[in-house]
């Protein structure tokens, strides 16, 4: 009789509440993690999610969960080198990861102009982004990141609504393959064959879109 | 907090600063790609030279239409591609079958039908089968604009000559013929990440960025990339994108033939609903096909709803 009722207890309290290692992802957003290694996501990103953009800190609300859970487990295993955010990704559990991600996913994001490939493309980021190229096996970056790249499923990430200091540090992460988690080079070998000066225009240009 | 947030910000932008000195400046390298530079291939003209007037103005719609056709020509479109997606570059890629190549060469005699086709009636043709729609008619303003853009993208081409890069390559048969088992491995690992897990392609909110390439938004069975052969020279020089050259030809029949044994609407010239006499009437001397063809148990070619 004894152990029945405890285990009635113990089933109605697993029922009813939280187990206690889960952590809601809006206090790790704004207050960190139960592990000190955790920092609150807002420090850097933003109360909004929005990212700091003269600091280089990208936007992360509105961004796909899959793509931001597979970022953080790449963060973790080294496969996107960053020293910010390694540690912090290795302090973070599966689980709370992926429940900020969701969380992430439906904050809002910022409009962004209407462009597809059917528009003229005047100088070189432009031209780049809506024409690509192909002298250098290079394909508009539309084709992959959809109009105004605004992103494609989980893994073709939305290039407009981040900054064009943040999307300059990525292309130059590709180039240097400190950032590798691509599959088959795609990614990397369009860095790598790109110029500064396009580096620098496609950024801008991208960042612009959702000015 | 805030020596943290200094902290970071100040870490942050001094590791963008060290990515940046890193990278050194440098001239573009040239990806070695086996399919191209093999022979001088045609320039077409550059899009800044194209003169602004009424002429230019309609090579502009035509470019339009040929990159977002769903959205520019909605009426004949049937499905959930765009021109380009089989002509890369917006129809200016060497081995892409592009329009510099097709324009000069129409008046031309086709097997397809059976009689000397214009060029509007070759266009005509990619509606209805490629696109899965209606051809638009000989002069319709779509015919039109798509013809003064492959005129100006083969500006200084000469007429009647097969210029190196027209069409898609013809790449050798694996000696053991194509194994669908091998092309559906080689999909999932190179292809799915793009076109989806079952071929589905992938959209931006209602619109397709990644083509569809079996299923009821697919090109449909009367398509020359219904032909494996066809699909296998496609895939050779252009696919993965902006990786083309990349996989060897075996590898390329043996996925072009995967995507092919996949059901995708109807050949729209169908015989009174019959598969057996539509096969012997279209496709029995059309290359190497699986229209007709039992896989996996089923016939092919009955067409998706």
């Amino acid at each position: 009789m004894k152990i029945s009722r405890w285990a009635l207890v113990c089933i109605l309290s697993g029922a009813f509440t939280e187990p206690a290692f889960a952590v809601d992802p809006q206090q790790i957003f704004s207050q960190g993690g139960p592990n000190p290694g955790v920092i609150a996501c807002s420090t850097c990103h933003g109360a909004d999610g929005l990212g700091m953009p003269a600091a280089g800190f990208p936007r992360l609300a509105g961004l796909p969960a899959d793509y931001l859970t597979k970022q953080i487990s790449d963060f973790r295993s080294g496969t996107r080198g960053n020293p910010i955010m390694q540690p912090i990704a290795q302090a973070l559990s599966e689980d709370d990861s992926k429940a900020l991600a969701v969380m992430l996913a439906k904050m809002p994001s910022p409009a962004v102009k209407p462009v597809t490939r059917a528009h003229a493309a005047k100088g070189p980021g432009e031209i780049l982004a809506l024409r690509g190229a192909w002298d250098r096996n290079i394909p508009e970056c539309v084709a992959c990141h959809g109009p105004s790249g605004i992103g494609v499923g989980a893994t073709f990430p939305p290039l407009s609504g981040q900054s064009a200091q943040y999307l300059k540090s990525q292309l130059n992460t590709w180039r240097q393959q400190t950032r590798k988690n691509d599959q088959d080079d795609l990614m990397g070998h369009i860095a790598r064959s790109l110029t500064d000066t396009e580096v620098e225009a496609v950024s801008q240009y991208f960042a612009d879109l959702s000015k | 907090m805030k020596p943290i947030i200094a902290a970071l910000i100040t870490f942050n932008i001094i590791s963008m600063a060290c990515a940046t000195e890193i990278v050194e400046p440098t001239a573009p390298p040239k990806s070695p790609n086996p399919t191209q530079n093999k022979a001088p291939r045609f320039s077409p003209p550059a899009e800044e030279t194209l003169p602004d007037n009424a002429f230019g103005r309609l090579v502009q719609q035509g470019h339009a239409i040929f990159v977002d056709t769903k959205a520019n020509a909605s009426e004949f479109v049937g499905n959930g591609l765009n021109c380009t997606n089989c002509h890369l570059e917006q129809g200016r890629k060497a081995d892409s079958a592009p329009l510099w190549g097709a324009y000069t060469m129409y008046p031309a005699y086709r097997k397809k039908n059976d009689k000397v086709n214009t060029y509007a009636e070759r266009l005509q043709g990619c509606f209805q089968f490629s696109m899965n729609g209606k051809p638009p008619p000989a002069d319709s303003q779509v015919i039109a604009a798509l013809t003064a853009y492959s005129y100006w993208l083969a500006t200084g081409a000469p007429t009647g000559q097969q210029l190196p890069g027209r069409s898609y390559p013809e790449i050798p048969e694996p000696a053991g013929g194509f194994d669908l088992a091998k092309g559906k491995a080689i999909y999932a690992k190179q292809c799915s990440v793009c076109h989806g897990a079952e071929g589905e392609g992938q959209r931006a909110g209602s619109d397709y960025v990644f083509p569809p390439l079996w299923g009821k938004d697919s090109f449909n069975w009367g398509a020359g990339m219904h032909r494996i052969n066809t699909a296998a020279g496609f895939i050779k020089s252009n696919m993965p994108l902006g990786k083309g050259g990349t996989l060897s030809s075996d590898e390329a029949w043996h996925v072009a033939a995967y995507m092919n044994s996949h059901e995708r609407p109807k050949d729209p010239r169908m015989i009174a609903g019959s598969v057996e006499q539509t096969r012997l009437k279209f496709h029995e001397n059309d290359g190497v096909n699986l229209y007709g063809q039992k896989v996996n148990g089923v016939i092919l070619g009955q067409g998706t709803e």
